[in-house]
């Protein structure tokens, strides 16, 4: 019996209900480890179910009259949201013990992750809109969620603000495309597209879109919520946000651009949108690390250099062109670099949870000699930070060098140039991170530290998995190349 | 499957030290780190390779196994030694194992770290000098690095920080360059493949198309000189010389013993295998001012060495020259040059060392390596002297050491070299040689002879601490007196060259 394509989707979605009711008839007893376990459960799940859709060679499906449609770049961002809420799903377990409200906190976590993966399923204006609201609505209260710390209820209102404006204009944007096709699906207005009449609407439509996009991928302009909300938010929360929500909202992008509003119908009409993305691109990686270099909190250089990873990952539709060879590549490079940084950027956060959870202060000077009293999870952040700056110590090295190479097959070599040298100034501030964790003496010596067992297992399963991803790249490549040609083909 | 085992055995060692209790530490390390040497001991007497891995020969335990296709490249796990890379692989494993016992008695705190870091910088050095495939090569590259920063940073001297930080950024930025400069190369190049022997057959053939706005040949250039710059940094030729002294300074004994002896070694051995490979035509155009810096590396380098007044200073600085005889060796593009600066490489790996561990023994027992501070440690030190004399003296080239061989191979074949005025150069460079001899002679005079005086206390450490440098002295007059140990495969290696480049001897 084959099961049904949405089952990652049913999976989360259900586990989120399960956690309600359970929490709903025994709502006094103490359920946090049956509730973490449920939510890591569901991601590993879900992750494992749409591997084994992917691997079972199942093509494009189209649902519910082609409002959702399923293919391998859906199977495949399943996968890495899947795996990112179950890391944090096990990192929360140590993080919000002592926290009221659990079953809200994991739930809220759930939905999200399932409004995620049914945003890589979007096959309609719609439906996109639905499924990004459906992760930006729990991802507010999880940013807020603890409420008697003013940071993170500042955090969340900002976060909660911007959204809102963001998602009005993104609904505004889906009217104009609207006016000026008439259609919601993506095939029918691939078809409206061609040749279409109003070519004003239709375009400042589109330039919408890209505003309700760039606030979901925290990239230029709609980015300055991020470090607020990343640096107030309970630190496995911007790790979920960081990391997960970030590559869903690529993933649509990706869908909406590839499959709605096809380059070659879009040049003729005068509005090559690649263009944006590239300006978007240089701009958002440039200012990402240039503030991340300039931060004195570790927090806020994190939530800046995922700005910057941002940036990185919209060379993927940068340097689309109308040649479906280097659109697989590049396009695919984008998708593995999102599911490398899923695990190297969810580890990197969850180690600021660990030392939030330490009380050692947020500056970088507090991190100071970590490595003695901690050097599994100071090792871990090492590993961690250096791939994420593309050192070949994990997979972001091979991920990055395919975006480069990919943008210099598409003939921008000079966005390649430009994000080799964010790359090289990114080194700067990641070392000194690990310099200041590794090399600097702490304040006082022989500090017993309590190993959360969550947190840790999570810290090193992201170490691990980014290390495994530098010896065996190919497992991720090759899926991402069939991610990515299900969407330039199809 | 040589070659896999020793890079397993060795990074499961650097792991196994690394959970050791730091107790236990240094001792788990000196006999794991034995495995690898015995290993390539090993692979030294069953080594069956001709020829050069990059020119058409037969490397000894070569694997080839497809890794991941990006782009449409194949990037390969292809490993393989030939008689260049052999030798250094030797070399890495005897100076490990050498930094390891030195280290005893030296490091005091985070002990299980620092024998780990040791052990993962020898795996990852192995698999520099055993890598045939360009991305492998780049990671265990880059894997050296973050090790030796933290070797240096964490036990190093007063100014430790310093002198990490430079290092890490110097060599960082050659490593980009390097990095960019070769990978634009292959994207104007025809291949498909990372593989180093495809590349250099493509580039030397004259395969290489015009891209980045720039002409085929402008290309080749730029792509040459990134690639120099990469290595000139890492081997410290002048001017991309100056984290050197700071960092051999700032890093303990052991350390130092690894940066100097193989580390500078993986810039010198890349040259050979990329630019002199690769571009045969590029370095007999520029061989005259690729000579010319190799002089002013020698003399510059020199007589820095003569203003030094730290011991260990001093001894960091006479590494500089010694690169500048592998260069000119390399840019001779002869049968003996090229053989005589691969011999040089592990000559000066071993002499160094010596150097070295005397003067961290000297500091050891004294508190100082100020040399006018010491005075008449001769008849206190006895054996101390005596390894230092003979570090000092094959240094400076006394026949039967492994210097003299090193330093006559490397002038025949740069006599013999086909640029103009290749003779001339030979003659300034080999001037160095006396300023050598003079600012060791120097460091013995202050430090060995004339009336014992301050500093009042000298505590000699155990004599079995000497054991590791008086190995490498032996080793070194072995090298001497029946240099065709190496000479075999390394000039079967060499002469591969020779037949492509051209140039005689």
């Amino acid at each position: 019996m084959a099961l049904p394509a949405l089952t990652p989707q049913y999976v989360l979605g259900l586990a989120a209900l399960l956690v309600l009711v359970v929490d709903a008839f025994a709502p006094t007893s103490r359920k946090n480890g049956l509730f973490a376990g449920v939510t890591a459960l569901a991601g590993v799940t879900s992750a494992g179910v749409a591997a084994w859709l992917f691997a079972g060679g199942a093509g494009r499906t189209t649902l519910f009259d082609g409002a959702l449609a399923v293919d391998a770049s859906t199977s495949f961002f399943t996968a890495v949201f899947g795996c990112v809420a179950a890391l944090v799903a096990v990192a929360s377990y140590d993080y919000v013990r002592e926290e009221p409200h659990q079953s809200a906190y994991y739930a809220l976590v759930l939905f999200a992750t399932a409004g995620m993966s049914i945003m890589a399923a979007a096959n309609s204006l719609v439906t996109a809109f639905l499924a990004l609201e459906l992760v930006s609505l729990p991802a507010y209260a999880l940013v807020a969620f603890l409420k008697r710390d003013a940071g993170s209820v500042e955090a969340g209102l900002k976060y909660f603000v911007v959204g809102a404006l963001s998602s009005a204009i993104l609904v505004y944007g889906i009217s104009l495309v609207y006016a000026a096709t008439g259609v919601f699906g993506f095939e029918a207005l691939a078809a409206a597209v061609q040749g279409n009449a109003h070519v004003t609407v239709l375009g400042a439509g589109v330039v919408m879109l890209i505003g309700g996009f760039a606030f979901k991928t925290a990239s230029i302009p709609f980015h300055f919520w991020a470090p607020e909300a990343y640096e107030g938010a309970p630190a496995p929360i911007s790790a979920f946000l960081s990391s997960a929500s970030k590559a869903a909202g690529f993933v649509l992008a990706f869908r909406v651009f590839l499959l709605a509003f096809p380059l070659a119908a879009f040049e003729a009409l005068g509005i090559p949108w690649t263009l944006v993305f590239a300006v978007l691109a240089i701009v958002t990686m440039t200012l990402g690390n240039v503030a991340a270099a300039t931060q004195t909190n570790v927090k806020r250089m994190l939530a800046y250099s995922s700005i910057g990873h941002a940036g990185y990952a919209l060379i993927g539709l940068a340097a689309i062109t109308t040649t479906t060879s280097s659109d697989v590549a590049v396009i695919g490079a984008s998708f593995a670099h999102l599911f490398v940084y899923g695990f190297m950027n969810t580890g990197a956060f969850l180690v600021v949870a660990l030392a939030e959870r330490w009380g050692v202060g947020r500056t970088f000077e507090d991190y100071a000699g970590l490595g003695r009293s901690a050097p599994v999870a100071s090792a871990a952040l090492a590993v961690l930070l250096f791939s994420l700056a593309g050192l070949p110590v994990g997979g972001g090295f091979w991920t990055k060098y395919a975006l480069f190479l990919g943008a210099v097959q598409s003939g921008l070599w000079w966005l390649a140039a430009v994000g080799i040298v964010n790359s090289a100034l990114s080194l700067f501030y990641y070392s000194r991170l690990v310099k200041t964790v590794w090399v600097d003496a702490p304040d006082e010596t022989g500090v017993a530290r309590e190993r959360p067992t969550g947190i840790y297992a999570a810290v090193v399963v992201a170490a691990v998995v980014t290390v495994a991803l530098l010896v065996a790249p190919d497992v991720v490549f090759s899926w991402a190349d069939a991610a990515a040609r299900a969407l330039v083909s199809a | 499957m040589l070659v896999e085992a020793l890079l397993a055995v060795t990074f499961v060692a650097a792991f196994a030290v690394l959970l050791a209790p730091a107790k236990y530490a240094g001792r788990l390390a000196a006999v794991l780190s034995l495995v690898p040497l015995v290993g390539s001991l090993y692979a030294y007497t069953t080594f069956d390779g001709t020829g050069n891995a990059l020119l058409g020969g037969t490397p000894a335990f070569e694997t080839v196994v497809p890794w991941v296709d990006i782009g449409g490249y194949a990037i390969d796990w292809h490993v393989g030694l030939d008689g260049i890379s052999l030798p250094l692989v030797v070399l890495t494993a005897v100076l490990t194992t050498v930094a390891v016992v030195a280290a005893r008695g030296e490091i005091e705190e985070r002990r299980s770290l620092f024998y780990a870091l040791l052990l993962f910088t020898e795996a990852s050095l192995i698999g520099v000098f055993s890598a045939l495939d360009f991305f492998l090569w780049f990671v265990f590259w880059e894997f050296v690095l973050v090790p030796m920063y933290l070797l240096v940073a964490v036990y190093g001297g007063p100014r430790r920080r310093y002198a990490a930080i430079k290092f890490f950024v110097y060599t960082n930025v050659a490593s980009l360059v390097l990095f960019v400069g070769f990978v634009m190369l292959v994207v104007a190049t025809p291949v498909e493949s990372f593989g180093l022997a495809a590349v250099a057959e493509a580039v030397r053939s004259g395969a290489v198309t015009g891209a980045f706005g720039l002409s085929a040949s402008t290309l080749t250039g730029v792509a040459f000189l990134a690639l120099f710059f990469g290595f000139a940094v890492k081997s410290a030729f002048v001017p991309f010389h100056t984290w050197l002294p700071d960092a051999y300074t700032e890093a303990p004994t052991p350390v130092t013993v690894v940066l100097a002896g193989v580390v500078t070694k993986m810039g010198t051995y890349s040259l050979l295998r990329f630019n002199v490979t690769m571009f045969p035509d590029l370095i007999r155009q520029w061989a005259l001012p690729l000579a010319l810096l190799a002089v002013l590396t020698v003399l510059y380098g020199s007589l820095a060495a003569l203003a030094q007044r730290d011991a260990k200073r001093l001894v960091a600085y006479t590494s500089i020259p010694s690169m500048g005889f592998v260069l000119l060796g390399s840019v001779a593009a002869t049968n003996y040059g090229l053989a005589g600066a691969t011999f040089q490489m592990v000559s000066h790996g071993l002499l160094v060392s010596v150097l070295f561990l005397a003067v961290g023994y000297v500091e050891d027992a004294t508190g100082t390596r100020m040399i006018n501070k010491l005075s008449g440690l001769a008849d206190r030190l006895p054996v101390v002297a005596a390894v230092l004399v003979a570090g000092a003296f094959g240094y400076m080239g006394l026949p039967l050491m492994s210097g003299f061989a090193g330093e006559f191979f490397v002038f025949t074949g740069s006599f013999a070299a086909p640029y103009p005025h290749a003779q001339l150069v030979t003659a300034v460079a080999m001037f160095g040689i006396v300023v050598v001899a003079g600012y060791l002679l120097r460091l013995l005079q202050g430090v060995l002879m004339g009336p014992f005086e301050a500093p009042t206390t000298v505590t000699p450490r155990s004599r079995r601490d000497l054991a590791p440098a008086v190995v490498l002295v032996l080793l070194s007059i072995a090298l001497g007196v029946a240099p065709g140990m190496l000479m075999g495969a390394i000039q079967d290696a060499v002469g591969a060259f020779v037949a492509v480049l051209g140039g005689g001897l």
